[in-house]
């Protein structure tokens, strides 16, 4: 089954066209790499995706169907899981409550939203500092946060923007184990700049440059593509 | 859940005392307390909407107004007895906050501000305009005959204030069990960040009314306790400086704390009290000791008490 599809989805700001005719399809439970320059669209598609921004053009589909027209709370209850490529955890309340808003639209009772909450706090570790505020942690620990409110929400497609960001090498394989597992189940929209986190978990990549898309395959396939290399892993 | 039970301790304690004061206190305090907590009922519904949304109303007067003209002419033109006009009043301030909200958070920030100040203005010339009805500027008295709730006399001070701390208790509890409840958590978490709310599957634009009309809603019965409590509904209620003050009640006694509206309104009213004895350019001394408090605790009382000691407040 495919989990999102994208048709001819564009947006322009005044002139410059920022997403052009782009054409996405991710099967359910891939890891699905974006990569690209800095400034090819990456955070204006997911923008699209999840409807924080609306389309100049084309039309999203999520589970199979038109969610072009949903204004974003509806697109997330129906499974859409998005994290902010800046930490925006809410830092003057708990762990817990950070994680537990996440889980409570899909959950109605305050025990099991509990529990949920701790299973997600411990997949990220940081189980141990539940009652903390958000605003104490390190910047790579609110990374992790971010990480386990995803999980929370319990999404059938993750939006994953910029995720591995002022982490430590050792979060790093934390978050690559922690996405491997997600696998399967999940499907994951990676936006990523560490090219060893994209060739570590993705199973395919789709390439952005100037707003559309470059090209498409998995990581084998983007490493020995010319125009890739030139447009963005350079050529040397 | 140790700390449900030290604040569940903390707020009945605090009703608990002021239910004792009924008894201990002189005459002229005591008649103080009762209008205080009227007052504070006023300023714990703005708390509801600024210290717990994150949304600043410089228009709260048009609901407080709402309810005390809701209350007062229903008992003065129709004949209607105090209960069913206390809800009318209620009820007025439901309508009018749910209308405002509906418009004015199409808006946000300063914004928001200038909208419901303009509503509110609309407000206070409508009061004006309708002068034949209202009264207008002089206002009009409430008679004693008409302010006997089920045979028991609002006039008496002794029930006046039992009058007023039950509706204060009433605001009080309610709040303190909103903000424990999934909707309290989640206008905190839009206070908060309300981009990232909205990204988590919540309606915010339907949360952010809900606080509107629940905030409307208790400042109306607070206005229509007031008018029904103390015989007289005027525009002076419906002026900008009864929108002001809630916000300057709260700002003191500590935004988006359960106590902080009693504190703060029990402090100002007595900055003033006391200072006006001592001389009469008292509101010097009211406006510098704010600006002290801004400076130096700037979460208002009850924030810096939560901040350094009790850290579980709510």
């Amino acid at each position: 089954m495919t989990v999102l599809r994208t048709q001819g989805l564009s947006k322009s700001f005044g002139g410059l066209e920022a997403v052009r005719d782009v054409d996405l399809s991710v099967p359910q439970g891939q890891v699905r790499a974006l990569i690209g320059p800095n400034g090819a669209g990456k955070t204006t598609l997911v923008g699209l995706i999840c409807g924080r921004i609306e389309p100049s053009r084309g039309t999203v589909s999520f589970l199979d169907q038109d969610v072009t027209r949903l204004p974003v709370h509806q697109r997330i209850r129906r499974g859409m899981g998005y994290t902010f490529q800046i930490t925006s955890v809410l830092s003057n309340l708990s762990l817990r409550e950070n994680v537990a808003l996440a889980v409570r639209p899909r959950e109605k009772s305050e025990d099991v939203v509990e529990g949920e909450v701790v299973s997600a706090l411990t997949q990220v570790g940081l189980v141990h500092r539940i009652d903390q505020h958000a605003g104490d942690l390190s910047y790579g620990h609110q990374r992790l946060l971010e990480i386990a409110m995803g999980l929370g929400q319990r999404p059938k497609l993750l939006i994953l923007d910029e995720p591995t960001q002022g982490l430590s090498e050792g979060e790093v394989a934390a978050f690559n184990s922690l996405i491997r597992r997600l696998a399967g189940e999940t499907t994951v929209l990676l936006i990523e700049h560490n090219m060893d986190v994209v060739m570590a978990v993705a199973d395919e990549i789709t390439v952005l440059d100037f707003g559309a898309v470059l090209a498409e395959g998995t990581p084998d396939e983007i490493r020995k593509n010319a125009g890739v290399q030139a447009a963005y892993l350079g050529t040397g | 859940m140790s700390d449900l039970r030290k604040t569940l301790g903390l707020h009945v304690g605090l009703l608990l005392v002021l239910l004792a004061l009924n008894w201990l206190l002189p005459a002229y305090h005591h008649g103080n307390l009762a209008r205080i907590m009227v007052l504070a009922s006023y300023a714990i519904g703005y708390n509801v909407l600024f210290g717990y949304t994150g949304l600043l109303s410089l228009g709260h007067a048009m609901f407080f107004a709402a309810g005390m003209y809701g209350m007062g002419l229903t008992v003065r033109h129709l004949g209607w007895s105090p209960a069913p006009a206390v809800l009318a009043g209620v009820g007025a301030g439901l309508v009018l906050s749910l209308v405002v909200g509906f418009l004015a958070l199409r808006t946000t920030g300063v914004a928001f501000m200038i909208v419901t100040l303009m509503f509110a203005q609309a407000v206070f010339l409508t009061v004006l305009y309708f002068g034949e009805y209202t009264r207008g500027d002089e206002g009009f008295v409430i008679q004693q005959v008409d302010r006997i709730l089920l045979g028991i006399d609002l006039t008496d001070p002794n029930n006046r204030y039992l009058a007023a701390l039950l509706v204060f208790a009433i605001c009080l509890l309610a709040t303190f069990w909103l903000v424990r409840h999934r909707f309290g958590k989640t206008i905190i978490a839009i206070r908060e960040n309300e981009d990232r709310t909205r990204m988590l599957g919540y309606d915010v634009f339907r949360h952010k009314l809900g606080a509107v009309v629940i905030s409307g809603s208790i400042s109306a019965l607070a206005g229509a306790t007031y008018g029904l409590l103390f015989g007289y509904a005027g525009a002076t209620f419906a002026s900008v400086q009864y929108s002001i003050f809630p916000l300057l009640w709260v700002l003191l006694g500590g935004a988006g704390t359960i106590l902080g509206p009693f504190v703060g309104t029990l402090f100002m009213f007595y900055l003033i009290d006391l200072s006006s004895e001592i001389t009469t350019a008292y509101m010097l001394i009211a406006g510098v000791t704010l600006v002290l408090l801004t400076l130096f605790a700037p979460q208002g009382l009850m924030g810096e008490v939560r901040a350094r000691l009790f850290r579980w407040l709510p």
